[in-house]
């Protein structure tokens, strides 16, 4: 890994102080990962975990009690236009179109620019997330596939260095959510965005991600072990479980979520691990037949 | 089906007010009238014919208020002296002392509803004020208004400002404050600033509350510019009808009522149109 990585978290943790006086919780603590130029990240844990608080202090929008975020040889102290989100429910402002959603986030990052070339330049965007036609219409008007496609335009118009996203699907039912996971792969290989994405969906982490973060439950949730994604960088939707990879990857994360995530401070104390740097697994398919039970930790 | 609904309504609307045209008609004629005594005429004419005779003057009938209707909307703006002016020009005036106190009070109530709402140390610090001060009766700062403007015409408008700031107030205040957080981050995400971030993130959200806030001050606007101008005098809806009751034409003051009615409808269907310019749907 020559690359210096885009982000860098060190030693991150969020405490929240208790109320009236009670004890505080420590969400999470002891964090460290990196995100290399042009890597799709995604992080896995289950709800409480603080996935959220941690995507909004890698957004700027929530600080840390402990420890710091580096963006390009940077300290994150405030949101940035280098650092888009696409937000779990849409967040678009229902007085505007979605012209006008996209122009505002548009402008912000070109203030220089004409009416003209900032409504050319959103057209390129909603062009791209295929909603041409419905430039005027208001998000009242949009079913909610559309009303998140209009959010990843929106990210995706101020062309920002690195593109976060918190669960930007969790909210779409099945059929819409693969659709839109299609055309997000397709945009970010294509302009190779750096990408960091919360969720919980394993398909969907296994599509996307380079590298998937496995968090503990929380409190005091942890980074489990960083998963690299052995499967071919051009898989697609519609032949990835055709791959001998796919299962044991996806069991792996499977069998995190269901088991490992609760007792992982066993693990903690039973072998040598390090927060600063968590174990990397490359769970692949064995020459010989998997047994049917996973091994014991 | 939703034609006939309406005609259904209209239908029912018009047998209500001709029942109550009815009973009010009869309710007022079924006493007979004054037996023939003789009175003197020139007596008569100064203090009413019932009154010559000593009776009560008696209450109008339908007709004779719809006639009084007819000349004061035949004739709206005539003016005959002080105490002699078309109801026209009366509403006129009230009309306007409403809108200029209710102006100036949404000039004042909306910048600062802002900053309360954007500023939880100015809510704490103003809330106090704002609760003792919200539910003084407007005309209880009549007295202290005449005293230090000296003027009746400008106490009105301040007592009509005073009156309609509060609602302004509060609902600015909790329509900004009440703005969703994730619309917030998505302009401190795109780094945009305080002033931007208020006009076209923070106004659009928080219009519809603030518009409310708005139509009803204008109907507590209404209803006590009456009782002001019956107090200060001059001119004015509220003069006019404390004035036609100190000549007895209660036609003139049914009439009067009729018309505040109206004007106070029609206040709130232009902000209510106003509302639903800045609505939105989630």
């Amino acid at each position: 890994m020559a690359s210096r990585p885009t982000i860098t978290v060190e030693g991150l943790g969020k405490t929240f102080p208790g109320a009236r006086g009670g004890s505080a919780t420590t969400v999470f603590s002891d964090i460290y990962f990196g995100v290399e130029e042009g890597e799709f990240v995604c992080l896995i844990g289950h709800s409480g975990c603080g996935k959220t608080t941690l995507l909004n202090i890698l957004a700027g929008l929530d600080k840390p009690t402990a420890g710091g975020v580096i963006v390009e040889g940077a300290e994150v102290i405030g949101p940035s236009l280098d650092r888009a989100v696409i937000f779990q429910g849409h967040a678009l402002m229902p007085w505007l179109t979605v012209m006008g959603n996209i122009a505002f986030a548009a402008r912000s990052r070109y203030p220089g620019k004409t009416k003209a070339e900032i409504a050319a330049h959103c057209q390129k965007y909603i062009d791209l997330v295929h909603l041409t036609g419905s430039e005027q219409k208001k998000p009242s008007e949009l079913s909610g596939g559309m009303k998140q496609r209009v959010g990843i335009a929106r990210a995706f118009a101020v062309e920002p260095r690195i593109l976060l996203m918190d669960e930007p699907f969790s909210a779409l039912d099945a059929l819409t959510r693969g659709s839109l996971q299609d055309e997000l792969t397709t945009i970010c290989r294509e302009t190779h965005q750096t990408s960091f994405m919360i969720t919980h969906d394993i398909d969907e982490a296994i599509l996307l991600a380079d590298k998937i973060i496995l968090m503990t439950n929380g409190p005091e949730a942890k980074v489990c072990e960083i998963v690299i994604n052995t499967l071919p960088s051009d898989r697609t939707r519609a032949d990835l479980h055709h791959h001998a990879n796919y299962y044991p990857i996806r069991n792996h994360l499977l069998e995190f979520l269901v088991n490992r995530s609760k007792h992982f401070k066993d693990e903690i104390s039973a072998a040598t691990y390090d927060p600063r740097r968590p174990p990397m697994t490359r769970p692949a398919a064995v020459p010989v037949p998997p047994p049917r039970v996973a091994a014991t930790p | 089906m939703l034609t006939s609904l309406h005609a259904r309504g209209a239908l029912l609307s018009i047998a209500i007010f001709v029942v109550f045209i009815g009973i009010w008609h009869i309710a007022v004629t079924a006493g007979g009238g004054p037996a023939g005594l003789a009175v003197d005429p020139e007596y008569a004419k100064l203090v009413g014919a019932a009154a010559a005779v000593g009776q009560k003057t008696p209450f109008p009938t339908p007709g004779e208020v719809g006639l009084k209707l007819w000349s004061q909307i035949s004739d709206p703006f005539y003016v005959r002296g002080t105490n002699d002016m078309g109801i026209g020009i009366q509403l006129g005036y009230s009309i306007l002392r409403v809108l200029m106190g209710f102006l100036l009070a949404a000039a004042v109530a909306i910048p600062l509803g802002f900053l309360i709402g954007m500023s939880p140390v100015f809510y704490r610090a103003l809330d106090p004020f704002i609760q003792v001060l919200k539910p003084i009766s407007p005309l209880a700062w009549m007295p202290l208004a005449l005293y230090t403007i000296k003027d009746s015409q400008v106490s009105s408008i301040f007592v009509i400002f005073i009156c309609s700031v509060w609602p302004m107030l509060i609902n600015t205040a909790f329509g900004v404050s009440a703005v969703r957080r994730e619309w917030i981050n998505v302009a401190k995400t795109l780094e945009v600033g305080t002033i931007r971030t208020a006009l076209h993130v923070i106004l659009p959200a928080a219009a519809p509350t603030i518009m409310t806030g708005m139509r009803i001050s204008i109907g507590i606007a209404w209803l006590v510019i009456v009782a002001a101008e019956m107090l200060v005098g001059g001119t004015g809806i509220g003069y006019f009808v404390w004035n036609e009751w100190n000549n007895l034409s209660l036609s003139s003051v049914i009439t009067a009522i009729l018309f505040i009615g109206l004007v106070g409808m029609v206040l709130d269907l232009m902000l209510a149109y106003a509302a639903k310019l800045v609505s939105y749907v989630e």
